[in-house]
């Protein structure tokens, strides 16, 4: 088989598209009858044999009629393809383990719908869809994710057996897909908060007016500042956690990839910190994200959380982490 | 937009499709399958609606298995074979009407249309008539929509049927070039089963008393003649089939006399020279018109002067014929012929042969003879009709002194035992007499209705010589055929009853039409073909070339196909190639040409304040597009933007 690749990429015209949107001409469309039609061409053979013998004249214009919607069929397999535009859309990032939609705008110039296209990645699962009649559409194709990192799905299968389902007309389409996946989390207590040595990172004295996040709970901590709601949420994994109110006490979350000594797998380690950011981001804490080669200094919300986890996906790879 | 569909799930609003395919399938064949059989196929069909409306699971597999086991011995039983066509049929019809019981899968859908398609075919071999093909396309248009509707998910059933239609308008041309080039091959491949070919209705063998009366009710058309010239008057079209000479008492049937030369048959008047086309009757009789001159090829002249076949007709065939109604025929007629046609049984019917031995002595010449014969039976009270008293063991003299009432048969049956026991060489002709002829495809048509029975004497010098006893009774019979000549009140096929002229009219072009349709479509053989391809020149194809015609046409047919569905403008609105027109011939004109994220009016006013001379008119345009492509279409503003894409003054330039 390996010996066929070359052979294999030039008539399937393989490879990277670079232009968008991408044009489904006849040359990257492909067609090739199913096991229905090899199922119907042999009932016609049979049944034009049966006509012949028993001199059956309406028989013979039944199986020529019957192979002349096999081959009208086959050309509308075909058109249900050719002209169609797809254009690449956005994958929002997954953890490694979960599945990753890719999104693809297909645009039908045509008057007619297209239906039933069938979208697969070489491994995951089929999508199917219809384009509207001078319409646009929109797919989500699933592509299960194993490890961390950029994702890149390969080429996408597009096929579609309508209308007669006697054949099976396919096409290559090979956008710029990628798909940013996180490590897979680790369910882990959250470290304690360390006390900040220096002063200037703190902000001001403590108050108890204004809100600035939850921290886990000290034994000097007034019974009403903790946060029941917060750890209603979480029971079992968590300490007690407390609201912390701006100009509190100066110290600060840092999840540290130095806390993990005692693990020495780094992939490991990348989860458990994934798990920690979560965690925190999940319980509304500041928290800053500390790994070999940089750090991101404490925050919380949304973008920093995304921030720190594309730091740990990317880790160790091209782009690196930033500080 | 997304919708999560497993590939080969089968939905449940498909079902409705596929059991419309199984009843549409199924249904005609219940008309020729035993009544059990159709009863189970009934039941399982209802009961597999009953499970779908209820949304209940299918019942278990054993089950299933357990009723086609038991069914499959019942068809056995039944026919004996599973392997005849009739049996296969049951069989495949059993199996259309159990599969949905098991369908669980898109795969399980794709074979009941494909069974679907094949029952269509079986259809056939029990009638190719044209509502038969109506229906057929009706199937394969519902057929075709069940695929639609499988592989392409749910749609208004008016869409999937309309596409459907489609399909098999775009399939029409290569079914056309197909059906008038395929190769033609004919006769069959390979033996046929032994019920190929049963259930022909047609003349009977033997002739017992009944055996041509019951033929008369049976308005089917027995065969089509097309004279060269003007057709014959009804009077002399007898139309000869099987001859026969031995009497048993009772029955009459062809004597045994081995092989012996055809007589001489010499024409004394014109001779009419026809085409005759035959539905299969599944004996070798053509069915010439009396007497036969010349024969097609494939046919001989027996020693009774029929003309026969060298294959009993099994298909619908064409003959190409030359008769004479005026003929000397059989002047040196055969010692053993001649003793065959004075057989008769050793006793029985005293009272007949003591009649006709009193006319042997009392005349000398045959022909007196026979006069007197028919003199009698015009003279008594003899009576013409349908349904004669059943007759014992001395027929002829029941006949002839008692009953006095019967049909052609009886007549000709006793007119040739009198004429044997009174020393005349007789026998008996059954055939067909008579004809309808239609005037909208200039064709006659002769019934199984006209089936009719005559004598034919021997006479020394003059060779045989046609008597129609009937003819003596009832000569209306012979003039005007069989509605005419039977008294009121008797049961006629419908066909032969009819008086009404609107409505002959309707049969006539109803007959002209099916005539049409045996003759090129479901008579279109290797002859045929050959007929129609030196009509276009090319006379001499051999199946290469042929094969090769066939092929380019095919090519052309599918690349016209792919053209037409595939070049399809995108439709773009006339307002906005109008604006676009507009526009360009604008830049043209030395204004700033438009972005393409520019909308009208923003590009009106941006224009308007660099050529303000162009500020007129490019707004009036801008706001005509606007309100024809984005506003209430009122009809005015698209009149009115393609006015002001006219009004654009003549090129000039300022500079």
């Amino acid at each position: 088989m390996a010996a066929l690749a070359p052979l294999q990429r030039w008539l399937f015209r393989l490879g990277q598209d670079n232009t968008l949107p991408i044009i489904l001409t006849q040359r990257r469309i492909f067609i090739l009858p199913t096991r229905a039609g090899l199922l119907f061409g042999m009932a016609l053979a049979v049944m034009l044999i049966g006509a012949i013998n028993y001199t059956l004249s309406l028989g013979h214009a039944l199986v020529f009629l019957l192979a002349g919607l096999g081959l009208a069929g086959m050309v509308h397999t075909f058109r249900n393809l050719a002209g169609l535009s797809i254009s690449p859309g956005r994958a929002t990032p997954v953890h490694a383990g979960e599945i990753a939609y890719f999104s693809l705008h297909l645009a039908n110039q045509r008057r007619e719908a297209r239906r039933a296209l069938n979208f697969r990645f070489e491994k995951g699962n089929e999508a199917t869809l219809d384009v509207p009649a001078t319409g646009s559409a929109s797919i989500d194709i699933p592509c299960p994710t194993s490890q961390r990192g950029r994702l890149d799905p390969g080429r996408i299968t597009l096929s579609t057996r309508y209308p007669l389902g006697l054949f099976c007309a396919w096409s290559y389409p090979h956008p710029r897909l990628s798909c940013l996946v996180y490590p897979r989390p680790l369910k882990r207590p959250l470290p304690p908060p360390v006390a900040v040595a220096d002063p200037g990172f703190t902000r001001g004295a403590g108050g108890q007016e204004d809100f600035a996040g939850l921290r886990l709970r000290n034994l000097s901590d007034p019974p009403r500042h903790i946060a029941w709601k917060a750890v209603a949420r979480n029971v079992d994994a968590y300490p007690l956690l407390v609201k912390h109110f701006s100009g509190g006490a100066g110290e600060e979350l840092w999840l540290d990839w130095a806390l993990l000594n005692d693990e020495t797998d780094e992939e490991t380690k990348l989860s458990i910190l994934t798990g920690w950011v979560l965690a925190a981001e999940d319980a509304h804490l500041s928290y800053g994200l500390a790994i070999p080669g940089g750090y991101i200094a404490p925050a919380c919300g949304a973008t920093h959380c995304c921030t720190c986890l594309e730091a740990l996906a990317l880790f160790g790879h091209e782009e690196s982490t930033r500080s | 937009m997304k919708k999560a569909r497993a590939p080969d799930h089968l939905e449940r609003a498909s079902v409705p499709w596929l059991l419309a395919c199984a009843v549409s399938t199924a249904a005609p064949h219940t008309e020729h399958l035993p009544l059990w059989l159709s009863a189970i196929i009934g039941v399982a069909l209802l009961l597999r609606t009953g499970l779908w409306l209820k949304n209940r699971p299918l019942p278990a597999r054993w089950l299933l298995a357990l009723v086609v086991v038991a069914t499959t011995a019942g068809v056995y039983i039944e026919y004996r074979t599973l392997f005849g066509r009739d049996s296969g049929v049951a069989l495949l019809t059993l199996f259309m009407a159990l599969k949905p019981m098991e369908m669980n899968r898109r795969r399980d859908a794709v074979v009941i249309i494909m069974l679907g398609f094949f029952l269509l075919l079986t259809h056939y071999f029990y009638s190719q008539s044209i509502p038969t093909g109506l229906w057929l396309i009706a199937s394969v248009t519902l057929l075709t929509a069940t695929l639609i509707r499988l592989f392409g998910g749910p749609q208004p059933p008016v869409v999937i049927a309309r596409h459907a239609a489609q399909l098999l308008l775009q399939a029409l041309p290569f079914m056309l070039v197909l059906f008038l080039l395929f190769p033609r091959v004919s006769g069959p491949l390979w033996g046929l089963p032994q019920d190929a070919h049963s259930s022909r209705s047609g003349l009977p063998e033997n002739i017992a008393p009944g055996s041509i009366s019951e033929l008369i009710l049976n308005g089917a058309i027995a065969f089509r003649i097309r004279f060269t010239g003007t057709p014959p008057a009804n009077s002399v079209l007898y139309w000869r089939g099987p001859v026969m000479d031995e009497f048993d008492g009772r029955a009459w049937k062809p004597a045994f006399l081995g092989r012996m030369a055809s007589p001489q048959i010499e024409a004394r008047g014109e001779s009419i020279a026809y085409e005759l086309t035959l539905e299969p009757h599944n004996q070798r009789w053509l069915l010439a018109l009396d007497a036969p001159l010349e024969l097609p090829q494939n046919a001989t002249l027996s020693m009774r002067m029929q003309a026969l076949a060298r294959e009993p007709v099994r298909l619908r065939s064409r003959f190409t014929l030359r008769s004479s109604t005026d003929y000397r025929a059989g002047l040196e007629e055969t010692q053993q012929i001649l003793s065959a046609s004075l057989q008769l049984p050793a006793k029985g019917n005293p009272r007949a042969r003591t009649l006709a031995a009193g006319w042997q002595q009392k005349h000398s010449n045959p022909q007196a003879i026979a006069a007197e014969a028919q003199l009698l039976f015009r003279q008594e009270n003899f009576v013409y009709t349908l349904n004669p008293p059943l007759l014992g063991e001395n027929s002829i003299d029941q006949f002839l002194f008692e009953t006095k009432s019967g049909f052609c048969e009886h007549y000709a049956s006793t007119f040739v035992f009198l004429m044997r026991a009174a020393g005349v060489p007789a026998r008996i002709v059954a055939g067909y007499q008579g004809g309808e002829f239609n005037p909208i495809d200039g064709y006659v048509v002769v019934r199984q209705s006209d089936a009719h029975a005559w004598a034919e004497i021997w006479i020394a010098g003059r060779g045989w010589v046609r008597v129609d006893p009937t003819a003596a009774i009832a000569p209306s019979r012979v003039e005007q055929g069989i509605a005419a000549a039977l008294p009121e009140g008797e049961t006629l096929p419908v066909m032969a009853r009819i008086d009404l002229d609107w409505l002959r009219q309707l049969r006539f072009r109803w007959e002209a039409i099916n005539n049409t349709w045996n003759q090129w479509v479901l008579g279109y053989n290797p002859d045929r073909q050959r007929e129609l391809l030196s009509r276009f020149g090319l006379g001499d194809i051999d199946w290469r070339g042929m094969t090769a015609l066939l092929s380019a046409l095919c090519g052309l047919a599918l690349l016209g196909i792919t053209v037409w569905t595939l070049w399809q403008r995108p439709r773009t609105d006339a307002a906005h190639r109008a604006w676009q027109r507009f526009c360009k011939q604008l830049a043209k004109r030395g204004a700033p040409r438009r972005e393409a994220w520019e909308g009208p009016l923003a590009y009106a006013s941006r224009v308007a304040s660099v050529r303000p001379d162009y500020g007129d008119i490019v707004h009036r345009a801008a706001r005509c597009y606007a309100k024809a492509r984005y506003g209430n279409a009122d009809g005015a503003s698209m009149p009115a933007l393609r006015e002001a894409v006219r009004q654009l003054p003549n090129r000039w330039r300022f500079f």
